[in-house]
């Protein structure tokens, strides 16, 4: 195990973390605001992969591009139909159930999340999908004697447009008037409301913008492993979560932080756990998740909340 | 407060003490809420905690029966034999089971479930140990059918002690707001306290109701309500001076997270310290009353 | 029509038109040389949006004449009835469910002969709806008295079957010898599992629950040595008659050959059935008495008020932990009868899916009523049968109707709570508007 195979699985911990930490936002500003758990984000993310899929096809066959300018042109298209697609959940199941019975909003979750699955299985097949390099080459970062560390093209595209996204999510939510009624919802919905917020618009655009960015992970994790089908968004969407709760479940530093531990840990795993026990990376996953929420129940920035009786 | 901090175990002379709270802190991070708080509460008597809003009332009243774990200090219980038991730190359903029974500012009752459900849940300790834990009760095996018509029967008696007993087959949450306040009196009776803590019982109360709800409380004292025969010491937090001033044997003035004034009804409405913590507070509607 | 529904109307078919176009419009299909390629279908899309359009539509006008169907938790017009009925539907189930075996024999009773009626897959359906019955009160016992959900309630199943599965096939122990130890082992489990997550509330509950529900079939699944892994275990024995079996050959030591009647293969199917009515009429026997007994009200209380609950004296660890046993027991068992009945194994059948269909179950049927969750089961899974032959399309309409019960009804059919005990001796419905609902 030498230091280039430890620098360039560092390397692809430090990319799937960053798709995991744009997940994990979604989770954690929905829970922040509504207190649920966005059951069928994962789903959500898993169309925002397919959708960049089609679009890049799309544009590969319809007017031969392809490269940086098709990833160009495929992004912003898949952010606004998956966008779509998120307000579309909100509105038909969980807006109906505002105020309802508490439990109402995650059963009505999983049944979206069943419904998203199986709508992809039906129009796009069960088949795994998988999609040529869409950026070759990369440059090369260190040399360890004979052997040779290479900074992939796609690795730096995943990192870089995570951080613009995160970068461009920050200024929202502290600099714009949709971020001040979004922080505003998030401590006292109904004050917010008293206020003269509109909540359901805020609300509306929280999903808007979480499935915007679960989208930019969906197309990042096509990048990242050339292959995706509708599967994809449950374990991913269990892993964002524990990610958003690792953090600090509201806390969106802590989803971005949760994420990369994820993803290093899980990276970590698979490289130099023993051969027989690589399958069970997902059981580590899960089992952070149990271990934080038994342990460390307001995650690693969130805060605690004292109990009125 | 000296004395109490010279000898531990020895109670003060003259009195026969069944609650001892000595130097309670309580710490919320940085947030001071409750600082070093001694106080008494008598046995077969009715104490009354009462101060400002914020004063830390309710926080006590959280640590005494173990939703809370103080910072600092001991609480003590002592029961009719002399037996002596620490309270602090330990979790709320075995401060229950030593005899301490609570109501809540803004009522817990079940609300689904009926009044005379809502009692029988309170019987809970003792049915469940004449269902042989559960296993011999499924069975229909066990003294657990003669149990269940004593436990109806007490219930019985306590929703007429609380004017109840044509309310007793409806959802507790149904039930007017005074009929709630009432049931979660009768509930908390139906674990045999030693001690009953209520945490302003009259709050939303009108005239009347308050008239016998302090009726209540003096029989619930002395021993003769739902012909319990047994007295039972009080502990009560409440806003309602008329209420407090009538019923109290003694009263405890807290402001700020500290006591300010200890004695009876009389002395603490002389108290100078007593009227400025009140006046400052700028509430008159309750120094009037008071 | 006013031009207003008009236009909110064309306004759902231009965002149906933009959520439909890509992923149906547009399939990707692997081309014969391997790479992806896309498939155009734009009259599916026309359809899709034309729907949307007129459901659109259909739902204003509606709205128009009454109010908009919101999330409803008063009492169903069904209600009433079938609580009047209630003392006469259960029987009414009941001997439906004792006799449908009975069809599956001719009989010939001197004067006439009345023909076999019931065929085998009517008894296989039966025997389905009724493990997915014992499934739903088995779990009614944690989320609907107790009030805590558990999206993992699967992996209980799986400890039943495979507890079954193993201990038969490595040791030779007979059904009714394995039926209690499986029960008694997902009990273990679901101790072991309950104590860490107890503190956990809610939505968190339920999270914590499905990941160990993916833990133990991710541990199926790779733990090759022990459960053979994808592939499962196969030749699980069959139960026994009071030790005669179910073989064909007719000979002694078969139930044919024993009782001197024709061998028939629907015997042991029969036998099949009946052994699983019994295993769910037990679960519901037990659930009924728990419910009047101090543990039951304590979980209901539970339900209702925790912080309540510990200011009577009540110990909420303990109490929250036996519904937690008993329900994954009852889960103990139903695997125990899956596995026999299948004879095999695989960690195909306790997928996240399977624990969402009987939470499905519970919920739709009333969180907390018996008969409630018996309609439940034989509508949804009567439902899936039904939808059998459009494969994947189903999963699609089973999420689609979970939502749709959700936004419909949230408290299920049943959303009314029966008080176990009463001065009067009249007992009337308590609205499921006062019912809590849980918090852990």
């Amino acid at each position: 195990m030498s230091a280039s195979y430890a620098l360039q699985q560092l390397i692809n911990g430090i990319s799937l973390g960053m798709i995991y930490g744009l997940i994990a936002v979604g989770y954690t500003m929905v829970y922040g605001i509504i207190g649920m758990i966005n059951f069928a984000h994962g789903d959500i993310f898993m169309i925002g992969a397919f959708v960049s899929l089609i679009a890049l096809l799309l544009l590969g066959a319809g007017a031969g591009l392809e490269g940086p300018a098709a990833l160009l042109l495929a992004l912003p298209f898949a952010m606004a139909i998956t966008a779509l697609h998120g307000w579309t959940v909100e509105r038909i199941a969980y807006r109906p159930l505002r105020g309802s019975f508490r439990l109402a909003p995650l059963i009505s979750a999983i049944g979206m999340s069943i419904l998203l699955q199986n709508y992809v299985q039906v129009s796009q097949g069960a088949r795994v999908k998988p999609i040529e390099p869409v950026l070759a080459g990369g440059i090369e970062i260190a040399r360890f004697g004979e052997e040779v560390v290479t900074l992939s093209w796609i690795r730096i595209t995943i990192v870089l447009t995570t951080l613009c996204a995160l970068a461009a999510l920050t200024w929202l939510v502290t600099r714009t008037p949709l971020g001040r009624a979004m922080r505003a919802c998030e401590q006292d919905l109904k004050m917010a409301a008293l206020l003269g917020i509109d909540t359901d618009r805020t609300i509306s655009l929280t999903f808007v913008i979480g499935a915007a960015l679960a989208a930019v992970a969906g197309a990042m994790y096509l990048l990242f492993y050339g292959v995706i089908d509708f599967f994809i968004g449950f374990v991913a969407g269990v892993k964002a979560f524990t990610a958003a709760v690792l953090g600090g479940i509201g806390s969106l530093p802590g989803a971005v932080l949760g994420g990369l531990l994820i993803g290093l840990i899980e990276t970590a795993w698979q490289a130099y756990a023993p051969q027989h026990l690589t399958p069970y990376k997902d059981v580590a996953a899960f089992s952070i998740l149990a271990l934080t929420l038994i342990f460390l129940p307001t995650g690693l920035l969130g805060r605690a909340e004292v109990e009125k009786v | 407060m000296a004395e109490a901090r010279a000898d531990a175990a020895a109670p003060p002379a003259g009195r026969d003490l069944i609650l001892e709270v000595r130097e309670l802190t309580m710490r919320f991070g940085g947030l001071l809420a409750v600082d070093q708080v001694s106080f008494a509460a008598d046995r077969g008597r009715i104490t009354a905690l009462i101060g400002p809003n914020g004063a830390g009332k309710t926080t006590v009243f959280n640590c005494i029966t173990g939703f809370y774990r103080p910072t600092a200090g001991a609480i003590l219980l002592r029961d009719a034999a002399g037996g002596v038991a620490e309270l602090q730190g330990r979790p709320g359903h075995r401060i229950a089971r030593a005899g301490v029974a609570r109501t809540f500012q803004n009522t817990r009752l079940f609300p689904g479930m009926t009044a005379l459900e809502n009692l029988l849940v309170a019987q809970h300790v003792p049915l469940m140990a004449a269902t042989g834990f559960g296993i011999g009760a499924v069975l229909g095996l066990s003294r657990y059918p003669r149990a269940e018509r004593a436990a109806i029967e007490k219930a019985r008696a306590w929703l007429d002690a609380t004017g109840l007993l044509d309310r007793a087959d409806d959802p507790a949450g149904a039930l007017p707001y005074g009929a709630q306040r009432r049931l979660e009196i009768a509930r908390a009776m139906c674990t045999e306290p030693i001690l009953l803590c209520l945490d302003e019982p009259a709050a939303g109360l009108n005239p009347r109701e308050s008239e016998e709800l302090s009726a209540l409380l003096l029989a619930i004292r002395d021993g003769q309500a739902a012909g319990r025969g047994r007295g039972c010491s009080i502990l009560l937090i409440e806003h309602d001076m008329g209420v407090v001033m009538r019923i109290s044997d003694r009263v405890v003035v807290l402001d700020h997270g500290r006591k300010i004034a200890d004695g009876t009804p009389e002395q603490v409405r002389a108290d100078p310290k007593v009227i400025a913590a009140y006046l400052g507070e700028g509430d008159e509607g309750e120094e009037d009353a008071a | 029509m006013s031009p207003a529904a008009l236009k909110d109307a064309a306004l759902t078919a231009l965002v149906a038109l933009a959520l439909f176009a890509p992923l149906v419009g547009l399939r990707t299909d692997v081309a014969p040389a391997g790479g992806l390629y896309l498939r155009q279908r734009w009259d599916d899309v026309a359809i899709l949006v034309a729907l949307a359009f007129a459901a659109r539509l259909a739902l204003l006008a509606w709205r128009g004449q009454r109010r908009l169907p919101t999330a409803s938790t008063a009492p169903g017009w069904w209600e009433a009835p079938l609580r009047r009925l209630g003392a006469l539907a259960a029987p009414l189930l009941l001997a439906v469910a004792v006799l449908l075996p009975l069809g599956a024999f001719s009989w010939d009773l001197g004067a006439f002969a009345i023909p076999a009626v019931t065929g085998r897959y009517e008894l296989d359906l039966g025997i389905l709806v009724l493990t997915y019955v014992m499934l739903g009160w088995g779990l009614n016992i944690v989320v609907g008295l107790a009030g805590l959900l558990d999206l993992g309630y699967v992996a209980f199943y799986a400890v039943g079957a495979y507890s079954y599965a193993l201990l038969a096939t490595h040791f030779g122990w007979s059904f009714w010898l394995c039926l209690p130890l499986a029960g008694i082992l997902a009990a273990f489990w679901g101790v072991l599992l309950g104590f860490p997550v107890l503190r956990l509330r809610g939505d968190y509950l339920a999270i914590v629950t499905l990941a160990f529900g993916e833990i133990i079939r991710i541990l199926l699944v790779n733990w090759v040595s022990l459960t053979g892994g994808p592939n499962g275990i196969g030749g699980i024995p069959r139960p026994t008659f009071f030790g005669l079996t179910f073989s064909l050959s007719g000979g002694p030591g078969t139930f044919a050959g024993f009782f001197g009647i024709e061998p028939d293969p629907s015997h042991r199917v029969v036998f099949l059935y009946y052994l699983i009515l019994g295993l769910a009429l037990l679960t519901n026997w037990v659930s009924i008495r728990l419910r009047r007994q101090p543990l039951g009200r304590a979980w209901e209380a539970l339900r209702e008020d925790e912080i309540a609950c510990r200011a009577l004296g009540i110990n909420i660890t303990v109490t929250k932990l036996t519904a937690f046993a008993i329900g994954a027991m009852f889960g103990g068992f139903a695997g125990a009868f899956f596995a026999t009945r299948q004879a095999f194994v695989s960690p195909e059948s306790f997928t996240f899916i399977e624990s969402a269909i009987i939470l499905a179950i519970v919920v739709l049927g009333g969180m907390g009523s018996q008969i409630g969750v018996a309609v439940a089961a034989l509508v949804m899974i009567g439902g899936f049968e039904l939808f059998r032959d459009l494969q994947e399309w189903r999963m699609l309409v089973f999420g689609a109707a979970m939502v749709a019960i959700m936004v419909l009804r949230p408290r299920g059919l049943v959303a009314s709570r029966t008080p176990t005990v009463t001065l009067t001796g009249r007992k009337r419905a308590i609205s499921g508007e006062l019912v809590g609902e849980g918090h852990g």
